[in-house]
């Protein structure tokens, strides 16, 4: 098992572990948090195949990874903003009673 | 001789280091350095606190400590023994956990504080070549680290289950985090300028004379600009006074520290005090030429001490600050960090683009200055909102 | 694959795990600090030091002070009564360790995957300006553009709404 299936193992680990969470988990905020966590598994992929792939001097996968990190965190700001509005509305941050479009 | 003294640290872990054999030698260096850190600083920690009182009681007309030598012998030291009586005190206090709290999170918040802290001083250069690690992205080290402090802070705050500690601690993430912006924006334009993030090299474009006085970046109009916005920003970032809202004892107890007593209180307190000289550390490196000194008939004297003096002059300047300022609120404090000082780093950095770009010579001085003071001018009117601030009437009992 | 390569992987899959299955909220929150100062330190042993430092200051130094704010204001860090999970828990629990199933056997015999290790890449904070201003300058201006959005569209969205009509029959 070379380096480069450490890292991938790893990071399929990461996401399988994310996925799972955000969709068992019944809290919206911990649906973010898997997200998250899938993201971050995409972005050591990425990096993974830029260390050991061929040219890693043309810094494709590596700026890849930087914009995917300013994405998550402009995601997981309007993702928090929504969930609060949701709360201020509904009075639950719970997503099972989150299933109506009326009011 | 003078260039031996100012390289004895280096030649002495060197020499250190070579009694360990070969394959150990990284590790060994580290461990030296992990040492010089861990028994540096606290010193200049004790000092501080020493001269803090005793600065502090002088400005407000008073004599601080001034009878405690060291204890059980009969050595009279006019109150500079103060921090042994303190450390044996904090060490010896019963460490009380509220019933209620979260005994993990409650334990783990002052390690999480201090442990970035000290990772901050990896990369700060103490002399000529004498920087722990010489990162490339050094100072983007030094943000991410200190960013990783404010989750400590809400880690104290919140497994208290104190109200007061969760305010304390909302109100001081914040105030880290409106600072945290000017702090890096005053940075960036050193970075511009200089087209590296590695610390050293930012010390290397400062080491030039003209006329005997230093390239230092605080001579320039951006430099001085920067180096007040980021003075103001490691304030706040310390939480002192003028911006100790969250942790005043007039206001909130202790805020966000208020349940602990004892160990954790002191881990906290020197947390807290460590990353004050972290951040003014970083400012010397980035304006004040770091270990360089400022005229060039004193290079002469070893770069360590010109570092450390530096860093004590601001730590007194810090103080000073804290004995005459009032304290600012906490709307006072966010307006002053989005609308005053955020807006003037952005034109800072326009300022150090014209700077670089315009020919050497007086007409980028005048340009650069105009630049600042019309921006200055016109934020602080704007910001006034028409409040009519004459001059101070005094009324007395008759 | 080096101890410390083992090491640091472990504990970001067991800060992932814990993140995902505590009952505390709050608990969650701070081990998926952990679990994204792991990827930090993995980054760095992949030589990749400028995303390393820049996935702490995002992650641990933003995202997860922003996920904690968002708990303290929608009041969930006390314990829930009911069960943790979603209806259809069960069924999610069985088909993802098929989906890493899959994903692990697709990897480890692959013949995608090279043999021997290429040397390091220099991967200097110069290099990354150069390329970022020169080959990817579009995709640097629309970041910048997708952010300012995004910013005001959350301060929007989260703005607390004046209520213009307060009469006591209105359902809210």
């Amino acid at each position: 098992m070379t380096a480069l299936q450490g890292c991938l193992l790893i990071s399929a680990l990461l996401f399988a572990i994310g996925f799972a969470g955000a969709v068992t988990r019944r809290h919206a905020i911990l649906v973010l948090i898997g997200i998250e966590l899938m993201l971050n598994a995409a972005n050591l992929n990425l990096i993974a195949f830029w260390r050991f792939g061929p040219h890693p001097e043309a810094l494709t996968g590596f700026i890849f990874v930087l914009f995917s990190m300013a994405m998550a965190g402009a995601e997981a700001a309007v993702g928090l903003a929504l969930i609060i509005a949701i709360y201020r509305h509904k009075k639950t941050s719970n997503l099972d009673e989150v299933k109506e479009l009326k009011g | 001789m003078f260039n031996q003294l100012d390289q004895i640290f280096v030649t002495a872990l060197h020499w250190l280091v070579s009694f360990v054999p070969e394959a150990w030698r990284p590790l060994a260096s580290s461990l030296i350095c992990i040492a010089f850190i861990l028994s540096v600083f606290p010193a200049v920690f004790s000092v501080t606190t020493i001269f803090e009182r005793k600065g502090i009681g002088r400005i407000q007309n008073r004599y601080g400590p001034n009878r405690v030598g060291i204890p059980f012998t009969k050595i009279r030291l006019a109150g500079f023994g103060q921090f042994i009586p303190d450390g044996v005190k904090m060490l010896t206090k019963e460490d009380i956990v509220p019933r209620a709290a979260d005994k993990v999170v409650h334990f783990l918040a002052p390690v999480v504080m201090l442990i970035p802290v000290l990772l901050a001083y990896a990369v700060l250069p103490f002399g000529k070549n004498m920087t722990v690690t010489d990162y490339d992205a050094g100072l983007l080290f030094f943000f991410a680290v200190g960013g990783a402090v404010e989750l400590s802070v809400f880690m104290a705050g919140w497994s208290s289950r104190n109200k007061y500690s969760l305010l304390g601690a909302m109100r001081a993430i914040a105030q880290m985090v409106s600072y945290e912006i000017p702090l890096i924006l005053s940075a960036v334009t050193v970075v511009m300028v200089v087209g590296s993030l590695n610390l050293n090299d930012i010390i290397a474009h400062q080491n030039q004379y003209t006329f005997g006085i230093a390239h230092w970046f605080v001579f320039t109009p951006w430099g001085l600009v920067g180096f007040i916005l980021f003075f103001i920003a490691s304030l706040a970032e310390s939480n002192r006074t003028p911006f100790d809202l969250p942790e005043a004892e007039s206001e909130i107890i202790a805020g966000y520290f208020t349940e602990y007593s004892g160990f954790k209180f002191a881990l906290f307190f020197l947390g807290e005090y460590l990353g004050m000289f972290a951040i003014i550390g970083l400012g010397i490196t980035l304006f004040l030429g770091g270990w360089t000194s400022p005229v060039s008939f004193l290079t002469w004297i070893p770069s360590w001490i010109w570092f450390f003096t530096k860093l004590m002059a601001i730590v007194f300047v810090f103080i000073w600050i804290r004995a005459t300022l009032p304290r600012l609120r906490m709307d006072q404090l966010m307006n002053f960090a989005w609308k005053f000082m955020l807006p003037l780093a952005l034109i800072n950095i326009l300022v150090a683009g014209i700077w670089h770009y315009m020919a050497a010579d007086w007409q980028r001085w005048l340009v650069c200055s105009a630049i600042i003071v019309g921006a200055y001018v016109v934020l602080g009117r704007g910001l006034m909102h028409n409040q009519k601030l004459g001059k101070r009437i005094y009324r007395y009992a008759e | 694959m080096s101890p410390f390569f083992v090491i640091t992987g472990i504990v970001t899959l067991l800060g992932a795990v814990f993140a995902m299955s505590l009952r505390n909220l709050v608990h969650c929150a701070l081990a998926m600090a952990v679990a994204f100062s792991g990827i930090a330190a993995l980054y760095l042993q992949l030589d990749a030091q400028f995303v390393g430092f820049a996935e702490i200051l995002v992650y641990v130094g933003a995202i997860a002070i922003l996920i904690v704010f968002a708990i303290l204001l929608t009041r969930s860090g006390e314990a829930p009564e009911k069960s943790v999970l979603t209806s259809g828990a069960w069924t999610s629990l069985i088909l993802i360790p098929l989906l890493f199933g899959i994903l692990a056997w697709a990897i480890l015999h692959s013949s995608a995957v090279p043999r021997d290790l290429p040397p390091a890449p220099v991967a200097t904070v110069k290099n990354v300006g150069d390329a970022l201003m020169t080959k990817f300058v579009l995709p640097l201006e629309i970041i910048g553009l997708v952010l300012t959005a995004a910013m005001i569209g959350a301060v929007i969205i989260a703005l607390k709404e004046e209520n213009k009509n307060e009469n006591p029959g209105r359902k809210s």
